[in-house]
């Protein structure tokens, strides 16, 4: 009997290790994941760190340094109130981290939950659907600049209304994804055995809504960033003297045809900033992909 | 299906109930009123409570509500207090600007991403299919105010092909007016194909894999066959979902590269009203915008029965 055990108990640890080593190869044959990963962590430790041991104050001016270009004491150059633009683009990842973030994971938990009750019971599908409907239906960035008009300017207001605006289109995908693992065999069989329907919704759909939610997080944390650089541009956003990406902008809008790098410089940090979020997203829909595997689809 | 597209427009009136409900109230959220703005910087705080009071801006929310959206079922949307004219009157001149750049914006998309995104997913892991990863990438990572203000350097300041910003109506030649769109066309169009690109190769590649499409090469049917009847008509619901939202989206959100570019529309009137405190003009775009978009979603499920009977309605 021990003997038994303890072969099974081999057997299990060597199947164990084997699916160790294929989860690594899977991984290493990604690169989409791997780059868009790193470049993630790395601006995530530059927006954290530099801020910490660059005591340069991100709102200083310094009239005779106006519009300096890259090079030369300043790295990106400066502004056309002479600030340190390096420094103003590091406390704006901040920012646009903090938002972002904030942004894809309140809008991902609560469009679950909607989306995979609304796929379950027909009811709640036609109330929920309808109010998701009419959110969806109002524009995005409009809904954000008058809530926010209401609201007044503060980056929670911001968060508040881009989860607002963002909640209704997960709850979308999640439904569309739900309905089709809904018909499959292993549900109805989970049905007929009597399985709880929070059991089926948690244990059972959710595994198979996943992948697509994942691919929509990491589109809605970029897209989130984009939309918080779009209402600051707008100036309905963070509040003016913060450094913010959208801000940045802004106030190059008048100056970039002399001096392109006040554009140049916070416009490639939002681009390689939802760039990294959408190989990450990319990355993690293959690599969370059963049917996918050492990288490639299996044929 | 004629009992569902009934039924589906019947469905409307909750949806615009809903967004009547939370437009109304963000818009009452809004501090100060119409008054705060139609007055102007000098007016005493007596002054606007009695022009709010006036106006009747001062009674509870529920009867303002209530007021306005019997009115409004009524076919009367309000009056615009800058613009002298019925909120109606207003949304039909401001909306043709709109409409036609998202047309134009939505051609382009269309004529960009599809073939791509097919292409793509095809020849997985190629250099080609790299090349459209990376600038579907690049693309949907650009935030479109940023690739508006790019193409204005280059198209408008640098080679002097298009005009930087304005608009020509299309009573001054279709020409002039498509000269005048293609720049904001073209930069809500790349985005668009960029999420497009994206969304038609990941659809793509979940069909391209499965079983039938195995049968399908086995029992020796054309390659072309096999990818543009079987793998697309099964990804189909997805892409069209992507369509639906894309061109809704356009419709809607041409906010920031109206007012980048100076273009009379729907996004420019509200982000003004919005300023203004202009109310009913707030209002009336968004419940505008609102049918506009459930038309188009309509559409998009009307088609999943089309490319999957699976989706049909009716069927249980």
């Amino acid at each position: 009997m021990l003997i038994r055990r303890k072969s099974i108990s081999a057997a299990s640890e060597a199947i164990f290790r084997e699916q160790r080593t294929l989860k690594k190869e899977k991984l290493l044959a990604n690169p989409a994941l791997i780059i868009g990963f790193v470049g993630f962590v790395l601006i995530v430790l530059l927006a954290v760190f530099v801020p910490i041991f660059n005591s340069t104050d991100p709102n200083a001016m310094e009239v005779t340094k106006r519009l300096q270009p890259p090079g030369d004491g300043y790295l990106f150059g400066t502004d056309e109130f002479g600030r340190d633009l390096f420094v103003r683009v590091m406390y704006g990842a901040r920012v646009s981290l903090w938002v972002g973030g904030c942004v894809a994971i309140f809008s991902c938990v609560l469009g679950t939950i909607i989306g995979i009750y609304a796929s379950y019971f027909k009811v709640l599908d036609q109330i929920l659907m309808r109010i998701c409907d009419g959110l969806i239906a109002i524009p995005g960035i409009l809904l954000a600049i008058a809530l926010i008009a209401a609201l007044g300017t503060s980056s929670w207001n911001v968060i508040l209304a881009l989860t607002i605006v963002y909640t209704p289109s997960v709850a979308r995908t999640v439904r569309v994804s739900a309905l089709v693992i809904k018909e499959q065999a292993y549900v109805e069989a989970a049905k007929v055995q009597g399985f709880s329907n929070f059991r089926i919704l948690w244990r059972m759909i959710l595994p198979g809504v996943i992948s697509p939610l994942t691919v929509q997080a990491s589109f809605i944390f970029a897209q989130a960033i984009i939309s918080e650089a779009s209402l600051s541009f707008l100036g309905a956003g963070i509040p003016a003297p913060a450094a913010s990406w959208g801000n940045m902008l802004e106030s190059s809008k008048m100056v970039f045809s002399r001096a392109p790098w006040t554009m140049i410089c916070p416009g490639a940090a939002v681009i390689l900033c939802v760039l990294s979020l959408n190989l990450l997203g990319d990355g993690l829909r293959d690599y969370l992909d059963p049917k996918v595997k050492g990288g490639k689809k299996k044929a | 299906m004629l009992k569902y597209i009934l039924k589906r427009i019947l469905s409307l009136i909750p949806v615009l109930f809903v967004v009547s409900c939370v437009i109304f109230l963000v818009v009452y959220m809004i501090p100060g009123g119409p008054a705060t703005a139609l007055l102007g910087m000098e007016a005493t705080p007596d002054q606007i409570d009695a022009l709010n009071a006036e106006l009747g801006f001062d009674r509870p929310f529920l009867v303002q509500y209530v007021d306005w959206f019997t009115n409004v079922l009524r076919g009367d949307w309000g009056e615009s207090y800058f613009l002298h004219q019925t909120v109606t009157s207003a949304i039909a001149e401001y909306f043709v600007p709109t409409l036609s750049l998202a047309v134009f914006a939505q051609i382009i998309a269309l004529i960009l991403s599809i073939p791509l995104g097919i292409l793509a997913a095809y020849k997985r892991g190629t250099a080609l299919d790299l090349t459209c990863v990376t600038a579907s990438l690049l693309g949907s990572a650009l935030p479109g105010f940023l690739l508006s203000m790019f193409l204005m350097l280059f198209f408008g300041v640098y080679l002097h092909w298009f005009p930087v910003a304005g608009y020509a109506a299309l009573s001054e030649g279709l020409g002039e007016h498509l000269r005048y769109l293609f720049l904001p066309a073209l930069s809500l169009g790349i985005v668009q194909a960029a999420y497009l690109t994206r969304m038609t190769r990941s659809s793509l590649l979940e069909t391209l894999y499965k079983n039938y499409i195995q049968t399908a090469r086995a029992k020796g049917l054309k390659e072309k066959k096999v990818v543009m009847k079987y793998a697309l008509k099964n990804g189909a619901p997805v892409i069209l979902t992507a369509v639906g939202q894309s061109f809704g989206s356009l419709i809607t959100g041409t906010i920031v590269t109206e007012t980048l570019f100076n273009i009379p529309g729907l996004g420019m009137l509200t982000l003004t009203s919005i300023n203004r405190r202009d109310v009913f003009v707030i209002q009336g775009v968004v419940i505008f915008v609102t049918l506009l978009y459930v038309i188009v979603n309509l559409i998009v499920d009307i088609l999943y029965g089309f490319t999957d009977p699976r989706l049909r309605p009716g069927r249980k």
